[in-house]
């Protein structure tokens, strides 16, 4: 069970960053002007469109696994490649403060990836003192 | 523009979030939660799609990340999980992390 969250966790975070690189890199191209059905329409922006429609399925999948308090911070690795991808990848600038917010954001998310995440509320304020499934 | 637009994203995820997560665990209501999280995840992604032709990826995706400190307050006063020490001040330090990101 910890395995598959774990593995289940580091496939939501790759598609994350795949899907944001694509999709900026798409939208980058898009003439000022053009409206939004059409900037989306572009083959690459589909693409990015596409993987992270597979993200949204496979990080729904995981929240039925774990806490959202643990999903949503761990998956905070994201927010940080993706940031990564965006000055490599995309050429951006990337300022010394936004690589010590970098930096911070990994240590957030590690020490929060190191709690228990076992689904379901609080059974100490849980008024059937059980964990429904 | 810029942060109507982060706002939509931040929004949007966080109502998404809620739905999804009490939805995929609960019987009761679970296609209308999972219905009414895919109309907020839409408002949240076309929000981020406007932003990224305005803002650079290492700014929009970071900042959208603000989502997070709600998320887990949210998950605890709503939800009713369990959320220890450890988790709050990773979650208080990834949100710190986000706020210089943004800057």
């Amino acid at each position: 069970m910890r395995l598959r969250v774990w593995l289940l966790t580091a496939v939501v975070v790759v598609a994350n960053v795949g899907g944001n690189a694509i999709l900026g890199f798409a939208m980058k191209q898009t003439p000022a002007g053009v409206s939004i059905a059409a900037s989306i329409a572009q083959p690459v922006a589909i693409l990015g469109i596409a993987v992270l429609t597979a993200w949204m399925l496979l990080r729904m999948r995981l929240l039925g696994m774990a806490d959202l308090s643990f999903v949503v911070p761990v998956s905070a690795f994201g927010y940080v490649l993706s940031a990564l991808a965006g000055a490599v990848l995309l050429h951006e600038r990337v300022p010394l403060r936004g690589w010590i917010g970098t930096v911070i954001i990994m240590a957030g998310a590690t020490l929060t990836g190191l709690t228990d995440h076992a689904a379901g509320p609080d059974a100490a304020t849980d008024p059937r003192g059980e964990l429904p499934r | 523009m810029k942060w109507l637009y982060l706002s939509g994203i931040v929004g949007g995820t966080v109502c998404s979030d809620l739905l999804q997560s009490h939805g995929m665990r609960q019987g009761n209501g679970r296609k209308w939660k999972l219905s009414l999280a895919v109309v907020f995840m839409a408002v949240s992604f076309f929000s981020f799609t406007q932003l990224l032709r305005i803002a650079p990826l290492s700014f929009v995706v970071p900042a959208s990340a603000a989502s997070i400190a709600i998320d887990t307050v949210l998950a605890r006063s709503v939800l009713k999980e369990r959320v220890g020490f450890r988790r709050w001040a990773g979650a208080i330090l990834v949100a710190g992390g986000v706020i210089l990101l943004a800057q």
